[in-house]
């Protein structure tokens, strides 16, 4: 269970998130939508310890992660998977590397096993065969994918994606969805999408959250967020500049 | 003026403060962490095996330069065969690990400062942490590790060299007589100039290191960051390690008249 309590943020004098609450069950699958540069991938990252608090508190499993320092944070991190906007990959190991690079450090399971559970991770991400490529031999989809695998084989109880069909055409970002959806059923994970495709928050949420100016301004299901009349909520699901934001009239 | 100098105050102390912090964080994952032997081999071949050729080619030149000028002098006074112990001498306290480490401070230094700041910005620090691994203790140690081995045997190599091409010289070029050169090399070279350069080499395998990993792990965004990154390595490990070998003399040499 993840719960934030009245977390604010600020980058220098620029705040970034101010008072945000909110709690996700186990097991649940929430998207977390909201403008570009709105703070959605720095709320992600306080989730898993990777920037701390200015104030408030969060916790996982009701544990505060807030006072623990980076070595104590290692072994909450277990419980997490992170799959990165870029992908993150270790461009200097193999993809078969990158995704065993945590069960070997755990240094637990035998190298058969580790190869097992790789070719398994692989081929739920549809990515049979390419354990001995390099990142860079890989198109944009695929690295995703490779990401996912690298974050799910250890199997941790929750799985964050940060913006996970950016920059991909629609054919490639729909399946990174189905393959979101897929890892949610057969893994039982709790799934929190950072995201600003519509798509993706319709098909993967159970639950939407949109941050709007540093706060979190609904938390509902997709339905009631798609069929809002709230002025904020329809202009981002619909995707409507305001005048001043169009900078370049014809 | 005043606040220009309080600024540039502040970012020097805060500076000395990280880089105070990640050595303190290098020690408790050595004390604590587990090393990987797979990792500091590889670093150990990176950083050590890599350099030599850089490192044989400053030896070797700045061992016959020394000792043809020393010689010019020395031949004045009649004191040709005393060249090849003064060049030893120099080149086993000053000479030797000073120019070995700027060399590899410029080869080394700004690898590790740019491999670790690129991982910095593409967030695959931030994915190592996410899998469970302290940056600190995957990245930082065994390359601080492998400079701390290899720069003392690297400098050890350019010494050797070093001495050597200055016998050739003197020997075969400069025609001076080849006993009495290496008699009174062995005479006035003694083991704790050896030592001394050693240590010397120690510590400044340490500088380059800790301070290429600190300028990758805190570098700006971008390729812009990634460069600054680079250059500052290079210029803050090359004038850490001149600064630090006056002191070193000093501290050393009080130490022998000690002993």
């Amino acid at each position: 269970m993840i719960e934030v309590r009245h977390l604010k943020k600020s980058f220098g004098t620029h705040p970034v998130l101010d008072d945000v609450s909110f709690r996700i069950e186990n097991g649940e699958s929430v998207i977390i939508i909201g403008r570009s540069g709105g703070g959605k991938s720095v709320l992600l990252k306080h989730l898993v310890g990777l920037l701390q608090p200015d104030a408030g508190d969060v916790l996982i499993d009701g544990e505060n992660i807030g006072p623990l320092n980076e070595r104590q944070l290692l072994r909450v991190r277990k419980k997490f998977g992170m799959v990165f906007q870029g992908a993150a990959l270790f461009d200097s190991m193999t993809v078969a590397e990158n995704v065993a690079f945590a069960l070997r450090r755990d240094k637990i399971l035998t190298e058969d096993e580790i190869s097992r559970r790789v070719c398994a991770a692989l081929e739920m991400v549809d990515l049979p065969g390419t354990q001995n490529k390099k990142p860079a031999e890989l198109s944009g989809g695929m690295r995703k994918r490779v990401g996912l695998a690298r974050a799910i084989v250890y199997e941790p109880q929750i799985v964050l994606y940060d913006e996970p069909t950016t920059g991909l055409d629609p054919i490639v970002s729909d399946s990174i969805d189905k393959l979101m959806m897929r890892v949610h059923e057969h893994l039982k994970v709790t799934t929190v999408v950072v995201t600003h495709d519509m798509r993706t928050a319709r098909r993967v949420g159970q639950h939407v959250m949109m941050l709007h100016d540093k706060k979190i301004y609904a938390n509902c299901s997709p339905e009631s967020l798609f069929a809002s009349q709230d002025p904020v909520v329809r202009q981002f699901v619909d995707g409507v500049a305001d005048e001043k934001e169009i900078l370049f009239e014809p | 003026m005043n606040f220009l100098l309080n600024k540039r105050v502040h970012y020097v102390l805060s500076e000395l403060g990280q880089i105070s912090f990640l050595a303190k964080d290098i020690v408790v994952s050595l004390l604590k962490g587990k090393l990987v032997w797979r990792d500091l081999l590889y670093q150990l071949y990176s950083i050590g095996v890599k350099s030599q050729m850089v490192v044989l080619v400053t030896g070797a030149f700045t061992g016959m330069v020394l000792g043809a000028q020393t010689y010019f002098q020395f031949h004045k006074v009649k004191m040709d065969t005393a060249t090849l112990a003064v060049v030893a001498v120099s080149l086993c306290d000053e000479l030797g690990p000073v120019l070995t480490a700027l060399m590899v401070a410029g080869r080394v230094g700004a690898a590790i400062a740019a491999e670790i700041g690129t991982m910095r910005v593409t967030e695959q620090i931030d994915a190592l942490r996410t899998l469970a691994t302290h940056p600190v203790e995957y990245l930082v140690v065994p390359r601080i590790l492998a400079a701390h081995i290899a720069l003392p045997l690297l400098a050890m190599e350019s010494i050797g060299l070093g001495i050597g091409s200055c016998y050739v010289v003197g020997v075969y070029i400069l025609g001076i007589e080849p006993t009495y050169l290496w008699m009174n090399m062995l005479k006035y070279t003694h083991d704790v100039d050896v030592v001394i350069g050693l240590v010397k080499a120690f510590i400044y395998g340490g500088i380059i290191a800790l301070i290429g990993c600190y300028k990758g792990l805190t570098c700006g965004l971008g390729a812009e960051g990634v460069g600054h990154a680079t250059t500052e390595a290079v210029v803050y490990a090359s004038i850490t390690i001149l600064i630090t070998n006056f002191f070193l003399t000093l501290v050393m040499g009080k130490l022998v008249g000690l002993l």
